[in-house]
């Protein structure tokens, strides 16, 4: 049983079409890489996986409740100046879990500070999100993902807006999630290069399609350059 | 301080407290989450939407006007909340329009169905709020300590929900939040605030008892707990002062308490700023 299973999905919002025909399986352990211009629809995609949209048409099935996909959403410029601190937003990751109330217990705050000091910013507990350096948000909002996660970690653009140094270690830090954790990685990249430098599948979106191994994904880009 | 204590040996002065400071502060706590959501122009436009509603109520010569301005202006923040999201007239705009018709047309109706000798004076207290918390019945009182009551422990009992939606609508859907019944929920809140605590400051100066308390402990507090119980301070102290001063300079109270809370805004504002550099 693959973890994730989609046939035929078509995606948009109020019936425009964004993306169509995608039909893909990601199995446990898989670290999947989408790749597309903007607007392909790859923001799209991952909002379908995670339960926040609903595909126009075709068929998705996932072995694991979505409540228990960690998330990283692309920032926002709106969370940027939000008055929180980093314990706040680390801890807000364990809600999915919770009941009615949402009130947390202590094993939800071990879960958070685990994964703080996982990503080395145990520091940074008590600091205010809004003071925080790119890189050091884009952990934060990890973090959060990880108290959410089981098994499946679903990143969109985890590295955009950091500078070299930082962007390679947070792939540094995905790549140990997958390797070391087993966490099922699926990312949404811009930076083809450094991703695919780590993935082991690929998901094209765009005017054509692919999705594929790695291996077979460079077979297909060279056909691609030779043909335009 | 004698003339005071001698005005709270009457009912309506106590009754005017208890309701101010009730009102004033779940309008704090709510502020927050508006503030932060950025839909501070959903109050704004739901209290002209309430003047509307009140001169109808006035023209028809309804009695306990609550009634019909409560549903009407939480029905009136539902569509506005639903229809911003994906409607082709943005959020803010769509609330323009509204309340700027409601104040409009409420205004129309006032004059041409004379209802009083003084409409102009009727509309000023309606707008400012200037009398309406010296009036109040003891039912006023325990209808309104109902509605505070459920509106803080919404807010209590749903804090951590509260937060994470606030904070990233996104990730809260993801982990199985419901944002859409979440938002519901604040729009209905919102209009049943702004509705009670039109009684204190009108309906042009309510926005200020959301939004000023919750801008101050922005200035100054890093943690979401900290702006919350900061926000809920400042209400409860400023709107306790400013009825103090409009009883004892005989002012306006919606317009003094507003003055207050902009007074400590503008001392939050430097305090920030000291504590920055
Ligand atoms: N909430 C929405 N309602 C309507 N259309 C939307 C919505 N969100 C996105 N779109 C449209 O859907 C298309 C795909 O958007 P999407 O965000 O999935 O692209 P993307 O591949 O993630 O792009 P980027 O690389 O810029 O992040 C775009 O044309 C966009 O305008
Ligand atoms: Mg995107």
């Amino acid at each position: 049983m693959p973890l994730i299973k989609c046939e035929n999905l078509c995606l948009g919002y109020d019936g425009r079409t964004v993306a169509k025909d995608l039909s893909f399986e990601i199995e446990r352990g898989d670290y999947v890489c989408i790749l597309g211009d903007n607007g392909t629809g790859k923001s799209t995609l991952v909002k379908v996986l995670t339960g926040l949209a609903k595909p126009l048409s075709g068929m998705i099935h996932t072995d694991f409740p979505l409540s228990e996909a960690g998330y990283l959403p692309q920032q926002t410029d709106f969370q940027k100046d939000f008055p929180a601190t980093v314990w706040e937003i680390v801890l807000s990751g364990c809600l999915g879990r919770k009941g009615f109330f949402g009130f947390y217990n202590s094993e939800d705050k071990k879960t958070a500070r685990e994964n703080m000091e996982k990503l080395g910013i145990s520091e940074l507990s008590s600091r205010s999100y809004k003071d925080l350096s790119g890189g050091q948000k884009q952990r934060v909002l990890l973090a959060r993902a990880l108290c959410a996660a089981r098994e499946v970690i679903i990143l969109d653009e985890p590295a955009s807006g950091l500078d070299g140094k930082s962007s390679e270690e947070m792939y540094e830090i995905i790549d140990s999630l997958n390797k070391d954790e087993k966490m099922t990685v699926i990312m949404v990249s811009h930076d083809e290069e450094k991703s695919l430098k780590y993935a082991d599948k690929v998901l094209h979106l765009g005017k054509t399609q692919f999705f594929g191994t790695h291996e077979q994904y460079e077979i297909f880009m060279k056909e691609e350059k030779q043909r335009s | 301080m004698e003339s005071l204590m001698n005005y709270f040996s009457y009912p309506f002065v106590r009754y005017a407290f208890a309701v101010g400071i009730l009102v004033a502060f779940c309008a704090s706590l709510l502020g927050v989450v508006l503030v932060l959501k950025r839909f501070s122009f959903l109050g704004d436009g739901l209290s002209h939407f309430a003047f509307g509603i009140i001169a109808l109520a006035a023209v028809f010569n309804l009695s306990n006007n609550l009634l019909l301005v409560l549903p009407c202006t939480v029905v009136c923040a539902v569509i506005l909340l639903v229809s911003g999201q994906k409607a082709k007239i943005k959020g803010d705009a769509a609330v323009a329009a509204v309340s700027m018709s409601a104040l409009a047309i409420g205004y129309l109706l006032l004059n041409i169905f004379k209802t009083s000798s003084n409409v102009s004076g009727d509309v000023c207290s309606t707008l400012f709020g200037s009398h309406a918390i010296l009036t109040l019945k003891m039912s006023d009182v325990i209808i309104c300590a109902i509605l505070c009551t459920v509106a803080v422990a919404v807010f209590v009992i749903f804090y951590n929900r509260i937060f994470s939606v606030t904070f990233d609508e996104n990730f809260a859907g993801a982990t199985g939040v419901n944002v859409k019944a979440g938002n519901l929920i604040i729009a209905v809140i919102t209009a049943v605030i702004i509705v009670l605590a039109m009684n204190l400051a009108g309906s042009l100066l309510v926005s200020a008892l959301i939004v000023f308390p919750a801008l101050s402990a922005m200035r100054v507090c890093k943690s979401f707990k900290g702006v919350t119980v900061v926000s809920a301070v400042i209400s409860v102290v400023g709107t306790a002062l400013g009825l103090v001063l409009s009883i004892l300079f005989s002012t306006p109270v919606g317009a003094t308490v507003a003055a207050v809370y902009i007074l400590i805004f503008v001392f939050f504002l430097l305090a920030g700023a000291l504590v920055k550099s």
